[in-house]
């Protein structure tokens, strides 16, 4: 197994783990832990910690995925492993 | 033109659609009928995964949930998007790279075991047969509300088309249906929505009004949700947002229901069976980000629907005499799925919280003082008096919304298009499992092209009687059994499908094992709380949740056994190296 099949392995884990981390915080962090004190802000008519449980943490789902395809694409290049 | 009419326009038209394209797209090789020859473009993958995954609960049930829940609906919300970011990050470009047919293939080759095949095909059927069943009665629901058929004629229409193109165009012909499916389903969800929203707050998108000040009644001039909160309160009730009210959902149990629903929905074959459809890794990739955009459409204007609803149910209903009740409470009082009880004795409507009587109603056939349809159940000692089925929010909704008849005929369309496209995504799983899972990979190795495609499409006939067969006498348990499907997906192929792609050494063993702990404790647990009575003793975890508990054992258990057998041969731990990068991904193959 090459050296840069190896990094290119470790960058897609560290990718992975950048992203999971978001999506846990937005869902369980803002959405769930954190609601109580959230809802006492009001932002643009919404209680705050209810707006990321049912709308904000949905977004916020899409956007992850689109970085991800975005950086693995660049990715699989930069190591010459994309499909031709 | 009545709505009758515009309702069997809409469910016409549409059918016709669906068996023109599926005419269109007939296959005559296993490839074409298992995976649509991975020749499916990212955009159409992408809406017919989200058709796919989108059923008749998503559409028909979800917001009623939500709107009954309110904060606690979250659940849903998040759990049944939530995982898709788990799928396309964690599954779906591998799964695609090592290129079968199937996820008991994926198990099977990985853990280089016949064994555990059969355990994989056993539970993607289980998974698969339970869900169909419930999509069959949501068809056979909205047949006999809109069409006036019978439920069970409905079923049987329902079955009809389904097998058409579930057996003439396998994979391929399923595809381009949903496609169709969800853009017929997306408008009618929309449309509907956001013309509620205009009316209530003059702004017509649906997740831009839900932030808006209403522009008519009492409570003009407040955001909606400072209005339906201050309903709530003004009736006594805890607020429409507040999360863990007394008597209401926990934390522990949100989050471990949302987590189970999240990795459930990573973990459920006909889910991730699409991702073998699209021509290479990347497109897999960008599908699953199409799947979610898609999906997210209709998951972020479902709780504007269950808010808007919730505050038109309360400001129209509540208080009101029964004689003036609106039009679309008296149509649906018809159908049994709403009714009224005057506990107060003075013909006014009160809606307060608590179930008015016990179990679904028990019409008695005759009419009380105030024309009302009497109930025989047994009355509950609260103030509430009136009963709405959750399932009627989103099918009533153009009705309390006033919107024109073709409207309400496009949802009831929309509906069947949510029920018949998961339908035929769980056939083909269940047709593959077989078919090729068990018949062609362990039974007859040697079985000819034209052998497997008459098994395929044999099962798919057997699988269509028996969803039907649950469709028209179903269990009193299809409520129950959602939590069962989940909760064996999680606890079953995601950890050890994650476990195959991240690690190489996890083997055969640790995975068997692993399932089957999994798995066990998964299906006792919710046995034991949810048929036989006992209490939630895990931590109070309820069953809905339980499949995060059973996915963690499973995961425990495999890496454990793993770390003390022998680590797996030589050319699986080049599989799996081979599955981490893209290049050379190339068609699916069943040999």
């Amino acid at each position: 197994m090459s050296k840069s099949f190896e990094e290119y392995w470790k960058k897609n884990l560290t990718l992975i783990g950048v992203l999971l981390a978001i999506w846990a915080f937005v869902s369980y962090g803002l959405g769930i832990f954190l609601v109580q004190p959230l809802n006492n802000f009001w932002i643009a008519g919404f209680p705050l910690g209810f707006w990321f449980a049912q709308q904000g943490s949905i977004y916020v789902f899409v956007i992850l995925i689109l970085v991800y395809c975005v950086i693995m694409n660049k990715l699989d290049r930069d190591y010459d492993v994309d499909e031709q | 033109m009545s709505i009758l009419v515009w309702t069997y326009i809409m469910v016409i038209l549409s059918f016709g659609l669906y068996i023109f394209i599926a005419w269109r797209s007939r296959v005559k090789e296993t490839k074409g009928f298992y995976v649509a020859g991975s020749s499916v473009p990212p955009l159409a993958n992408g809406m017919a995964t989200a058709a796919d995954w989108m059923s008749a609960a998503s559409f028909i049930s979800m917001a009623g949930l939500v709107s009954f829940m309110g904060y606690a609906g979250t659940v849903y919300l998040m759990g049944w998007t939530g995982g898709y970011v788990l799928l396309a990050l964690l599954l779906a470009p591998y799964l695609r790279k090592f290129g079968k047919f199937t996820v008991p293939d994926f198990v099977g080759d990985r853990y280089y075991s016949s064994t555990a095949r059969i355990v994989a095909l056993i539970c993607a059927i289980f998974v698969s047969l339970t869900y169909v069943a419930g999509q069959m009665r949501g068809a056979g629901i909205v047949f006999s509300r809109f069409l006036e058929v019978e439920v069970s004629t409905g079923v049987v229409i329902g079955m009809a088309v389904v097998f058409f193109y579930a057996a003439l165009g396998g994979m391929k012909g399923i595809t381009w249906t949903q496609v169709a499916q969800y853009c017929v389903l997306i408008v009618a969800f929309i449309l509907a929505a956001a013309a509620i929203s205009y009316k209530l707050t003059g702004m017509p998108v649906p997740q831009l009004g839900f932030g808006s000040t209403l522009i008519e009644g009492e409570r003009a001039g407040q955001y909606v949700l400072q209005a339906i909160d201050g309903i709530h309160e003004d009736l006594g009730l805890h607020r429409y947002t507040e999360a863990f009210h007394p008597g209401g959902m926990g934390m522990l149990s949100v989050v471990s229901i949302t987590l189970a629903l999240m990795v459930g929905t990573a973990g459920l074959p006909h889910v991730i069976i699409r991702f073998f459809t699209v021509p290479s890794v990347k497109a897999a990739r960008i599908s699953a980000f199409w799947a979610l955009l898609f999906i997210a459409l209709l998951y972020t204007t479902a709780p504007t629907v269950a808010g808007f609803a919730r505050y038109n149910m309360i400001d129209t209903i509540n208080d009101t005499p029964y004689t003036e009740a609106p039009s679309w409470f008296k149509n649906w009082e018809q159908t049994g799925l709403v009714a009224w009880v005057d506990k107060a004795g003075d013909g006014i409507i009160r809606f307060r919280d608590g179930d008015p009587f016990i179990g679904p109603p028990n019409l008695t056939g005759e009419r009380g003082e105030h024309g009302e349809r009497l109930v025989s159940n047994e009355l509950t000692d609260n103030d509430n008096e009136l009963y709405i089925d959750r399932d009627i929010i989103v099918l009533a909704s153009p009705e309390m919304g006033n919107l024109p008849a073709w409207m309400v005929g496009l949802v009831a369309a929309g509906g069947l298009a949510a029920a018949l496209s998961t339908a035929s995504g769980l056939l083909i799983v269940i047709a593959s499992s077989i078919s090729h899972d068990l018949y062609y990979r362990i039974l007859n190795p040697q079985a000819t092209e034209r052998q497997r495609m008459a098994v395929g499409r044999i099962m798919i006939a057997i699988a269509v009687l028996i969803a039907g067969y649950f469709g028209i006498n179903p269990p009193g348990f299809v409520a129950e059994v959602v939590a069962f499907a989940f909760g064996l997906a999680a606890s079953s192929f995601f950890p050890i499908i994650i476990l195959g792609i991240f690690t190489t050494w996890v083997n055969r063993e640790g995975a068997i094992a692993g399932m089957i702990a999994g798995i066990s404790f998964t299906m006792m647990y919710i046995i034991q709380t949810k048929f036989m009575g006992m209490d939630p003793w895990f931590f109070g975890i309820v069953p809905e949740g339980i499949g995060t508990v059973g996915m963690l054992i499973n995961a425990a258990v495999t890496l454990t056994v793993s770390s003390f057998t022998k680590s797996p041969p030589a050319h699986i731990r080049e599989l799996v190296q081979n599955v981490r990068t893209p290049r050379g991904s190339g068609e699916a193959s069943g040999h």
